[in-house]
């Protein structure tokens, strides 16, 4: 069926296995017909989705140094932009991402602005230029640039700390879905999320995470968008939800001025299950103030210009311009998502509390809502719950609560949608987070291999003895992220934030200035790198035990003050030491130009 | 050397362009949160509400697409693209 070069059959051979996954997505749906459990369908879809990555990280296995760290330098412009988004999209995007904007309305948004607009600076600033560069890991850029050690080591221990932060989420993810999907304990569940990450990257390297992660794409696209075009058309609110909701955000705004956000006393909140929350903020008001919005967008989109594992998806491509094409594609893959969290919060907010409809719960009568199926499903997973604080036997808005990935795992089937979008929904979240953490452990293991064990230890190690390292420490990276993530210490979307801040405080300088100031040196970059990281960490252990801060820079975007303290520190100590050599500049003047061959030579 | 820093200058103007939009969609606009809200935007939304959605991140998918298309002008123009296809 399949003729000729693998890369040239790539759309048809894609486009099967998206006509594939549709078909299985119909098989499920006549099973559940023929009555088919529940159960059986949510394992029948996970079980599916992880075999078919596993067989696509078999086939992409490989020997080579330059399919394992770059693919080969083979990937065209709009298979990396899948991949890219399926990388940059994690469990938190999908799994949390629409209930963050059900409850805390504009202040939250940032994100989406932030997650998106981050990507205008990688394609200005750094994606081109670090491209030609030819370097295998962020880290070889940083060591290479401004030579020595002692920065390679640096930028390792930042894309470390970075990177790590944000796998233990996502391998957490992993393991609610497979732990909810497959019914085992969550415990079990990790590890059996870990190794289906495993699975997809440790033979194949980079070339098999990227053409997984094109495959996972496909599946978390379809089972974010199916669900959104559905719920909109069950519910009567438009066959096409992006540009026909005005009038359902109006009508919630309009419910709200009717209920009016009622105040809980303590007493009653202590109630609620942990991790539940009530409808306390308005939809579509700018509910924030200028700068709490522009800060947080800021922090993200430097932080996304500073991530390891987004900016190596761009050394993938076969050319510099293809790199910056790539960048555009990737965004607009991440916008097709990104521009639907939304309409799901509208779509699933009103569905619950609109009177008017027959799913609405508001108003009903406490006793006829525990009796809805759903509802009891999902309150005994801990997931929703009612209570009659003010005893009047009706369910008022602030007497519901639910939590945050409710709104992505619940709507479906409160709005009435087969149990098949259910399963089609853990699948997609599964892929989601799995992708991501494939991302992540790779970017790290490759650093520690490729930077601190070749280029430092044993500059004269054969490939094969490389590749082995280099899985050695995948695997280890995988089983040290999966054991943090088994003891359930941070909520998914915190930890994601987190790993933003720490990257731009450690990189985003030494990154950019690397690029854009012939003049930045060692020193500087090291001084940037050391202190950034520094006063990122201790500003966010400052305000963790009750500091006050300063400037409205909070928790969520500490990188705000650490990258301005790499900054400063970085030209100061660039200035008062010599400038790097001529062989430096000359690299430097190199990059800048997209034609002739990569600035450093790879075995 | 001369073409270089030409070719260099060029792209420094091309990035302070992209950069300024980059700054005004991401940030600028959201400065006038609150007053733009209570103006009508496309589809029927409030103004801010429709770019956090779908304006600002549609535009940077945009501008993008834009800006590699004028950067790659810019080195055709000082003979410093690559050959081949993408």
């Amino acid at each position: 069926m399949i003729k000729g070069n693998f890369i040239d059959n790539l759309p048809k051979i894609y486009g099967i296995y998206t006509g594939g996954f549709i078909a299985f997505i119909i098989i499920m749906a006549i099973g559940e017909q023929m009555g088919m459990t529940a159960k059986a369908i949510g394992i029948s879809f996970v079980a599916f989705t992880v075999a078919i990555y596993a067989i696509i990280g078999w086939l992409s296995r490989t020997a080579q140094a330059s399919n394992y760290y770059v693919a080969g330098r083979s990937v065209p412009t709009v298979f990396n932009g899948m991949a890219t988004a399926a990388d940059w999209m994690s469990g938190a995007s999908f799994v949390a991402m629409a209930g963050g904007i059900y409850f805390k309305g504009y202040g939250y948004m940032a994100l989406l602005v932030g997650w998106t607009g981050g990507y205008v600076l990688v394609a200005t600033l750094l994606a081109p230029y670090l491209r030609k560069f030819g370097c295998y890991t962020v880290p070889d850029f940083v060591g290479t640039r401004y030579g020595g050690n002692t920065a390679r080591l640096m930028a390792v221990i930042v894309l470390t700390v970075a990177s790590f932060t944000y796998v233990t989420a996502q391998i957490n993810a992993t393991g609610t879905i497979a732990s909810v999907a497959l019914d085992i304990p969550f415990q079990y569940a990790v590890y059996v999320g870990l190794i289906s990450i495993l699975l997809c990257s440790m033979l194949g390297g980079m070339r098999g995470v990227t053409w997984t992660q094109v495959a996972q794409y496909i599946v978390l696209i379809i089972a974010y968008l199916l669900p959104v075009f559905w719920i909109s058309n069950n519910i009567g609110a438009g066959f096409f939800p992006h540009f026909m909701l005005a009038d359902e955000v109006a009508r919630i705004g309009e419910l709200e001025q009717q209920f009016g956000f009622v105040k809980n006393s303590a007493a009653d909140l202590a109630t609620v299950p942990k991790g539940l929350a009530g409808i306390t903020k308005a939809h579509s008001e700018v509910n924030a103030t200028p700068w709490a919005f522009i800060s947080l967008a800021l922090a993200m989109m430097m932080g996304t210009a500073s991530l390891p594992h987004v900016m190596m998806r761009f050394f993938t491509t076969p050319s510099v311009k293809a790199a910056r094409k790539s960048v555009g594609w990737s965004v607009f893959f991440i916008f097709l998502l990104y521009s639907s969290a939304p309409m799901l919060a509208t779509l699933s907010k009103l569905a619950l509390i609109d009177p008017n409809l027959p799913t609405g719960i508001i108003g009903k009568s406490i006793a006829e809502v525990q009796a809805i199926d759903w509802y009891q499903n999902w309150n005994s997973a801990n997931l929703m719950f009612v209570s009659d604080f003010n005893s009047n036997g009706t369910v008022e808005l602030n007497e519901f609560f639910m939590a945050g990935k409710a709104v992505v795992l619940a709507t479906p089937e409160v709005a009435g949608l087969p149990y098949v979008i259910s399963g089609l929904v853990a699948a997609g979240g599964m892929a989601a987070a799995m992708s991501t953490a494939d991302g992540l452990i790779l970017a790290i293991a490759n650093a520690i291999s490729h930077d601190v064990y070749y280029k430092m230890i044993d500059p004269k190690a054969e490939t094969a003895k490389r590749l082995t390292v280099a899985r050695v420490l995948l695997v280890v990276i995988g089983f040290a992220g999966a054991t943090i993530a088994a003891m359930e210490i941070q909520g998914i979307l915190g930890s994601v934030i987190w790993a933003f801040d720490f990257a731009m405080s450690g990189l985003f300088w030494p990154l950019v200035l690397g690029v854009w100031w012939k003049r930045a040196n060692k020193e500087g970059a090291v001084a940037g790198m050391v202190l950034g990281l520094l006063s990122g960490l201790f500003y966010l252990i400052w305000v963790r035990n009750g500091g006050s801060g300063f400037l409205g820079i909070t928790q969520l975007t500490f990188g705000i003050f650490g990258s301005a303290v790499s900054l400063v520190a970085m030209v100061i100590v660039t200035l008062m030491t010599s400038e790097p050599s001529s062989a430096i500049q000359k690299m430097v003047d190199d990059a800048r130009v997209p034609a002739g061959s990569q600035v450093i030579s790879q075995k | 050397m001369a073409k270089n820093a030409q070719h260099w200058e060029k792209t420094k103007g091309l990035l302070i362009v992209t950069l300024a939009l980059w700054a005004i969609f991401s940030m600028g606009i959201f400065l006038f949160g609150a007053e733009m809200n209570t103006v009508t935007g496309p589809f029927g939304y409030p103004l801010t509400y429709w770019f956090t959605c779908q304006g600002s991140l549609g535009f940077f998918v945009i501008l993008i697409f834009w800006f590699a298309g004028r950067q790659e002008k810019i080195d055709e123009e000082f003979g410093f693209a690559e050959r081949g296809e993408d």
